[in-house]
């Protein structure tokens, strides 16, 4: 029954309050297997709390979840063996070394010991940990710690992975060789889910949920969420980038500013026409010397459409 | 693979962590073998109920050889020792009360003719009785010398009887001795266990074996079985350092000996457990843990008897597992009493155990959801 389903995860209308503030508003997912599924929004949208209840160690406070055809939390310990986990903030143990680390995570699984002896041996070389293998964990750096985790997590050869924000404490060498794992992941038929606030990692992702506020306010593949925008995106190089800023807020038609580095993405609504040549005519009247040019939207700008103020209606890319 | 062999395989994995860590961190060795080692010798050589080397004065009018040999006598006690001999009352009062000395005996010029009549006392002890150790300890010599000289009337020959009657060799040593077990592996059982899980809380480690098919019970056990052994190396440590150190007769079986502490320790873990359990942090931990202490070493009858406290204060002492635990070792060590005579301490002691672990672990458990 298990093996069936297509769908890795099912949630339907998935609901976490603590206290009076509700981490989780009503989230519904699918997520087909031996895909990345991508869960980007800024830091208390709701990305953890999600993958918390996901794996079982949060219970909703209303909504059903089935994880791999198991109904959680109900079947939680059925899961367990077939999902791994990995948390946002370095879980192994500091004082063991490599080895000790995932010799301990290879006994609570109870990996018969000459399959442990093996899959220790293929994930030291697989996350080149080999070297590594006599050093105590606190000894290392962010990049290797997140090997180490990634190692133990996949120790058991889960059906599954959830990670939590895996990339926020390493260098942006260590986030490639990671994605690279996990693409390699994949292609050997497991399913992962991933949440980021990164918006470069977010466009790996097969499939994406944008959450803000413990909703999900937009959802598709990343390349129909940024095809799909309802916004036209005008890109704008000015000298003087607080004065262009500032006139260009003035402008009824223009829905959303925001800067990405030295440039300026203005966001205008479609029904307005020729909004690339009405900015351009805006900054010259102003006397701001700009180069202002109409661009493809990127995930950025998905992003800040889907979380305006006022946008009632959840945006659904191409299902 | 059976499920039974499946939980002996995560609760052993749990403990092997626990010991390599254990291993790892130095200081906490440390402190395993050398907290019982410091405390028996500051509790064994600090903590006196039995009074000795008073310093005190005399003042001696008569100066005969029967008041010589008062002096004598009552200095050969070991209670008192005459470091001062002023030569009038009023200057051996003084220096009683700028505290000098903490008794004073003063033997009147008509000391002879008191001598012969029964009646009267002879000589006067005079007490600093700011300080209630040595109050007691002089009340109790000062009616020896009523004895003395009943005695003396017939067998003048035998002052030694005060000595055999105040019975030298009634040392503190060997009532303080087997309670230190109890004491010292409260101390450091409780505390080490209530860290031990708190934290893994703190540095995230509990949030990954939640995910992991460790189930409560298992890491539970797993993360306690260590600390047992811990706890029966420092009671060897207490038990050799008494007998060594300080001549504690063992007078009932080891094995009964090392049965009961298994069982305390158990029991303190579990408290330590259940402390665990409420405490967020390693320091809260630590202050909930001292917050335990003190009313076990008060209340327990580690230091007073049980009978002279007030009935709110036994109530509470039949909660701390301490309590049951010196009825325990007392009976053992120094009166030899087996087990089987101390069912109602053991079955105390168990049930405590029981009620921690049951609600340690369904705390425990809502922490999951």
């Amino acid at each position: 029954m298990a093996e069936s389903s297509q769908l890795a995860v099912q949630a339907r209308d998935l609901t976490r309050r603590f206290g009076s503030v509700v981490a989780v508003d009503h989230v519904s997912l699918d997520i087909e297997r031996k895909n990345i599924y991508g869960f980007l929004g800024p830091n208390g949208s709701g990305k953890s709390t999600t993958i918390r209840m996901l794996c079982g160690l949060l219970y909703p406070t209303s909504g059903s979840i089935k994880v791999l055809g198991y109904d959680m939390p109900r079947q939680a310990e059925a899961v367990r063996t077939k999902v791994g986990y990995m948390t946002q903030k370095f879980s192994l143990w500091d004082d063991l070394t490599v080895l000790e680390n995932l010799r301990f995570i290879a006994r609570v699984y109870t990996l018969e010991k000459a399959r442990a002896a093996r899959r220790i041996d293929e994930v030291l070389e697989e996350f080149k940990l080999k070297d590594l293998s006599d050093r105590l964990a606190a000894a290392m750096s962010g990049g290797q710690r997140q090997r180490l985790a990634l190692a133990a997590a996949t120790l058991h050869e889960p059906e599954m992975l959830m990670l939590d924000e895996p990339t926020s404490a390493v260098d942006p060498q260590s986030r490639r060789d990671f994605w690279e794992s996990l693409f390699a992941l994949v292609a050997r038929g497991t399913t992962i889910l991933v949440s980021t606030h990164y918006m470069d990692e977010a466009e790996r992702c097969h499939r994406l949920a944008i959450l803000d506020h413990g909703r999900v306010v937009a959802e598709g593949e990343p390349e129909r969420l940024m095809d799909d925008l309802p916004l036209q995106v005008i890109e704008v190089q000015a000298r003087d980038t607080d004065a262009a800023r500032r006139e260009l807020r003035k402008m009824p038609e223009v829905r959303s500013l925001a800067q990405l580095g030295l440039r300026l993405h203005v966001l205008v609504e479609r029904s307005v026409s020729d909004a690339e040549g009405r900015v351009r005519q805006m900054l010259q009247v102003a006397g701001i010397e700009a180069e202002v040019e109409a661009t493809r939207a990127n995930l950025e700008d998905v992003f800040v459409a889907a979380t305006l103020p006022g946008k009632e209606a959840p945006q659904r890319g191409a299902a | 693979m059976s499920s039974v062999s499946a939980f002996f395989q995560r609760v052993l994995a749990i403990a092997g962590k626990e010991v390599r860590q254990l291993r790892r961190d130095k200081l906490t060795g440390a402190m395993i073998v050398g907290i019982p080692l410091i405390q028996i010798l500051i509790f064994g050589y600090g903590i006196n109920f039995d009074v000795r080397h008073i310093r005190a004065g005399v003042t001696d009018y008569a100066n005969t050889s029967a008041s010589r040999a008062l002096v004598s006598q009552l200095e050969a006690t070991q209670v008192v020792e005459f470091v001062e001999r002023p030569g009038d009352a009023l200057s051996l009062r003084q220096r009683l009360a700028s505290g000098a000395i903490s008794a004073g005996l003063y033997i009147p010029p008509d000391f002879e003719r008191r001598r012969l009549t029964p009646d009267r006392p002879m000589a006067q002890l005079l007490i600093d009785g700011s300080e209630p150790g040595v109050e007691g300890a002089l009340r109790a010599l000062a009616s020896a010398p009523l004895t003395l000289r009943a005695t003396e009337s017939t067998q003048p020959r035998r002052p030694v009887e005060l000595l055999i009657e105040y019975n030298p060799e009634r040392r503190t040593a060997v009532q303080i001795v087997p309670a230190l077990i109890g004491v010292i592996l409260n101390m450091t059982m409780v505390i080490f266990t209530a860290i031990a899980l708190v934290r893994e809380r703190e540095r995230g480690n509990l949030e990954l074996l939640i995910t992991t098919p460790v189930k409560p019970v298992e890491l539970m056990i797993g993360k306690l079985a260590p600390y047992v052994v811990v706890g029966l190396i420092q009671t060897t440590i207490i038990l050799s350092m008494g007998v060594l150190l300080f001549d504690v007769p063992i007078n009932g079986p080891l094995w009964q000996l090392y049965t009961g502490a298994s069982l305390f320790i158990a029991a303190t873990l579990a408290l330590g457990l259940l402390i665990s359990t409420v405490a967020q942090t390693q320091f809260q931990a630590m202050q909930l843990g001292f917050f335990t202490m003190l009313p076990s070493i008060l209340l327990s009858g580690f230091m007073f008897p049980l009978a002279g406290m007030p009935e709110p204060a036994q109530w509470l002492a039949q909660v701390l597992p301490l309590t049951h635990f010196n009825s325990i070792v007392r009976g053992v060590v120094l009166r030899g009493a087996h087990l089987a005579d101390l069912g109602v301490p053991l079955l105390k002691l168990t049930a405590f155990l029981v009620a921690a672990v049951t609600i340690a672990a369904l705390r425990f458990r809502k922490r999951l959801g």
